[in-house]
């Protein structure tokens, strides 16, 4: 078992590698660099004292030498000229555009990301499991075609339109301000009572929107899932033995049709990040999303690199988390791994 | 004193799409108490539907639309039939005084659960066990039913376990709270003959241990013969007969059974008798080419060995091995059939697949003679390899999950023909020759397979496998997933269609019955071995190898003059160390083939074999 758990970290270890060199030489494909654009910009206008900042810059993170060194510099497998150390050492480069640390940019949206994300993971499984049980054991019956409905208006229905519906209504019946996480006047206090309060109240909109789309799917697989276990013969010992009906269920075919959710949970992560940008663009959330679409457009590289690895490492620590569950759910898998 | 079950004039309907469809038409049947009632009848017939009818555990798509359902147990009386479907009284009676096994042992059990969790459950809703009380009743249970180490069983999962095994725990749970009826749906129908025989031991002596009655449902004669006290025939949803067995089966006075009878292989055959099919199909081969005459043998297997490598559980562990093929030889002369006969896992589905090609030997070669000399099948490349193909065929057991469900009848036997270059009109022309040789209308080409019937769709199998006029077939149970009923008719279509085409057969089964009808010589394979091969009569007139003996007393006879012993029947026929000298085999011991009489070879020690010599 733990041989097993230290074979996959390390495979882990060696597939955010192949990430990591897969991301940079992307970012560095098109043609020039976010520096040299600005410093042809600045010759245009003359300024001196900027342009040598620039150049300082260049030198600092050596954007000056070939593109492999570059790379070893910023996953910090090489020591950079500058004092720049690179990522493993914790030091995740310059975001030329905000001109201040990658960690300074991208500070509270990192967790606040993780927090809207999370929640939305939460609310789809709340909702979609029950939904789903309810509709798969009665089926072709009115209940059934609801929720069918309603999964099929949730799939249908663009997350931008309705999160643009919901902030409307959400102002004029519960009075909260439009977009964003909390209100615009607690930005810079320090994370107290009130401004938790406001955080809860502005999250529920967020969630809904990316959680629908996710929670019409889920019921939808989880049925025909479901479906497929109830006519397995076990479930029919199971009934044959006296169990009642709801026990019987969710012991034996519920349990079943777990494993494919289980197996997901590494691929919803990053989905949800990078699916969710466009909502978090109308509803003006601090999250990472609209940050890592700015930087991939102004060429920062290494803040665009950065949320990459980030997403990346979410997927990776995903897919582990979901392999162990899948050994704690399943014999047939823990028995494969002796 | 009254039956325990009186079932009176039931009816079931099943909702479909083309409307009602009723299942059971007023059946009336009486279970006795303490004695085993077999249900016979072939699939559709509606015995299955009766079972679970009992229970109440019919699927959500049928209903109960008249009749009783009398069930009297511990001095009350219930019908059963007007009970709720969902509530407590008929869950207080399922698992408690009636309990049901079923035919498929690994889909029944829950992976995802222990045994023991699974057993001792019923034991935990219906008593209010606590957990310890449950484990040590079903450690109990579990040795009753003679698993080797009940303890250790609690924790293991259905999958670790035989077939055999899995079958024991599944009576276990039926069994663990002494129900008063036992519903058995097809028990050993998914098992090999020895572990058949044990399972049938097993149910009757915990049959004479507790009292219960058993509803047996089965089309197998056999086992009706051997542990049925009544006997009761279903037809179309229809109780056609029903009596005490001895005068059902002597006497069977319905023409349905008396054909069921007339269809069943059995060993006293006459040479060249052939079985009477219920529903014949009526076949019309063409002429064919004139077959090669060979010098020798169509196939020759030279002592061919397969090892596979399981996965390595841990970082640098060496990984294990299982010997599923050890040293085989095996000679198919042109025209005939050659039988291979074994339990699963004895190695004879391994042979057959690197026959095809289809898995490589590490040792040994596969000689075919296509006419042009014998040539070495692993070491044939491109267009001989491609010719290979050609002539050598497969006939899968499953009918059902071997034709593509979304393909025509003339798209799936046109495929072959497409591969190997037809021209489109040849193959059109070839498709109505197929479906007449095969016994079915050239009509029913355009259709898809979910329109016809296991034997039809096995039928189909059977053209598409001879759509490029191969030379030799490889027949992989070809009989085992379909019913009595039309067994007879596929193999007599077998024969037939062998007589008149000049083919070769290999066909690999466990069922001896059917090896004896059709082989004319056969191979009986166990781990990994061949242990005796002998000319059909030879084989079957005198066995001598103990691990033949096993199988052949196992094998339960329909006729009442030839009983099981129960008590003869143990797992330890296919363990080489416990088999009788000169034939016992230590583990890694190879032992020799000696031939005791003209083309009866059978495998001792090596050295008894060498002082033979």
């Amino acid at each position: 078992m733990i041989p097993a758990i230290l074979r996959r970290v390390l495979t882990m270890a060696v597939t955010l590698l192949v990430i990591s060199a897969l991301v940079f030489f992307v970012i560095k494909l098109p043609p020039g660099d976010y520096l040299t654009n600005r410093i042809m910009e600045l010759r245009a206008t003359g300024d001196a004292g900027s342009i040598a900042k620039a150049e300082l810059l260049i030198r600092q993170y050596g954007i000056d030498r070939p593109v492999w060194q570059q790379y070893l510099m910023w996953v910090g497998l090489m020591p950079g000229p500058g004092g720049f150390s690179g990522l493993l050492q914790g030091d995740w480069g310059w975001s030329f555009e905000y001109d201040k640390p990658v960690a300074d940019v991208v500070g509270d949206a990192l967790w606040l990301t993780l927090l809207v994300n999370l929640t939305a993971v939460i609310f789809v499984h709340l909702v979609a499991i029950p939904a789903a049980i309810y509709s798969a054991t009665h089926r072709h019956t009115a209940g059934d075609a609801v929720v069918t409905l309603l999964g099929y208006v949730g799939l249908a229905v663009p997350g931008f339109l309705l999160a643009l519906i919901l902030l409307f209504y959400a102002n004029r019946w519960f009075g909260l301000s439009i977009g964003g996480l909390y209100e615009s006047s607690l930005t810079n206090r320090p994370w107290d009572g009130e401004k938790i309060r406001s955080l809860l109240a502005h999250l529920v909109v967020p969630t809904l929107v990316i959680g629908l789309g996710g929670t019409a799917a889920m019921i939808r697989r989880m049925r025909a899932n479901l479906l497929d276990e109830l006519a397995k013969p076990y479930t029919v010992t199971a009934r044959a033995k006296g169990l009642p009906p709801t026990r019987a269920l969710l012991k034996y075919p519920f349990r079943m049709s777990l494993n494919p959710f289980v197996a997901d949970i590494g691929n919803l992560l990053p989905h949800l990040v990078s699916g969710s940008v466009l909502v978090s663009l109308v509803l003006s959330l601090p999250t990472v999303g609209p940050l890592l679409l700015e930087a991939l457009r102004n060429q920062d590289q290494f803040m665009a690199g950065f949320i990459l690895m980030f997403v990346a490492s979410l997927t990776v620590v995903g897919m582990l988390i979901s392999d162990l569950t899948l050994v704690w759910l399943d014999p047939r898998i823990r028995m494969g791994l002796r | 004193m009254s039956a325990l079950l009186s079932i009176r004039d039931l009816a079931v309907a099943f909702r479909t799409e083309a409307g009602r469809f009723e299942a059971l038409h007023g059946l009336s049947l009486d279970i006795p108490r303490g004695r085993t009632l077999a249900l016979v009848g072939e699939s559709g017939s509606g015995k299955s539907v009766t079972a679970q009818a009992i229970l109440r555990i019919l699927p959500r798509s049928a209903e109960i639309t008249r009749g009783q359902m009398l069930f009297g147990a511990d001095g009350e009386t219930v019908d059963l039939a007007r009970l709720p479907e969902e509530g407590p009284a008929i869950q207080a009676i399922r698992g408690r005084k009636i309990a049901m096994i079923f035919q498929e042992p690994m889909t029944c059990l829950s992976p995802l659960h222990t045994v023991g969790d699974q057993i001792g459950e019923a034991l935990r809703i219906h008593t209010g066990a606590d957990r310890r009380e449950s484990d040590a009743r079903t450690e109990e249970a579990l040795a009753r039913v003679g698993f080797p180490d009940p303890k250790r069983a609690l924790k293991t999962y259905p999958f670790e376990l035989s077939g055999g095994l899995r079958q024991r725990a599944m009576i276990a749970m039926a069994l663990i709270l002494k129900p008063a009826l036992l519903v058995a749906d097809e028990p050993t129908t998914a098992l090999d003959v020895t572990t058949q025989a044990q399972i049938l031991a097993l149910l009757n002596r915990l049959q004479d241990e507790t009292g219960m009655a058993i509803l047996l449902i089965t089309h197998d004669l056999g086992v009706v013969a051997n542990i049925a006290h009544e006997v009761a025939v279903l037809y179309r949803g229809r109780l056609v007969e029903a009596g005490p067995k001895d005068v059902v089966m002597r006497h069977p006075g319905h023409p349905y059974l008396k054909a069921l009878i007339e269809a069943v292989p059995r060993f006293d055959m006459a040479p060249g008798e052939r079985l009477t099919p219920i529903r014949p199909a009526k076949a019309e081969i063409p002429p064919q080419r004139e077959a090669p005459r060979l010098a020798g043998p169509i196939l020759a297997v030279e002592g061919v060995s397969k090892t596979f490598t399981l996965r390595a559980g841990r970082l640098f562990a060496k990984p294990r091995t299982v010997r599923a093929v050890a040293d085989v030889s095996l000679r198919l002369e042109g025209g005939r059939t050659l039988g291979l006969v074994g339990e699963s896992g004895s190695g004879k589905t391994t042979v057959s697949k690197m026959v095809m090609r289809a898995l490589a030997p590490d040792a040994g070669r596969i000689l075919f003679d296509g006419g042009a000399g014998p040539q070495d099948v692993h070491a044939f490349s491109g267009e001989a390899l491609f010719a290979y193909r050609r002539t050598v065929q497969f006939v899968f057991q499953d009918p059902y999950a071997s034709l593509d469900p979304r393909m025509t009848v003339r798209q799936i036997l046109s495929e072959p023909m497409e591969i190997h270059g037809v021209a489109h009109e040849e193959r059109r022309r070839r498709c109505r020759e197929l479906m007449a040789m095969v016994g079915l209308e050239a009509g029913a080409l355009s259709r898809y397979p979910h329109a016809f019937s296991g034997g039809q769709r096995q039928r189909i199998g059977i053209a598409r496998a001879l759509a490029l006029e191969p030379r030799l077939l490889v027949l992989d149970e070809p009989v085992s997933a379909l019913d009595v009923s039309v067994q007879a008719q596929i193999l007599n279509l077998l024969k037939d269609l062998q007589t008149a085409l000049g083919l070769s057969y290999l066909i690999v089964s466990h069922n001896l019955a059917v090896i004896d009808y059709m082989a004319d010589t056969i191979s009986v394979m166990c781990r990994g071995r061949i242990v005796e091969e002998a000319p059909r009569a030879a084989l079957f007139r005198h066995p001598v190898h103990p691990y033949t003996r096993a199988l052949l007393a196992a094998v339960p006879d329909p006729s009442l003059d030839h009983p099981l012993d129960m008590a003869a029947v143990t797992g330890e026929a296919s363990d080489p160390s416990r088999w009788e000298a000169p034939f016992r085999l230590a583990p890694d011991e190879t032992g020799a083939m000696v031939e005791i009489e003209g083309g009866h070879w059978v495998r001792h020690t090596a050295a008894d074999a060498r002082r033979a010599a």
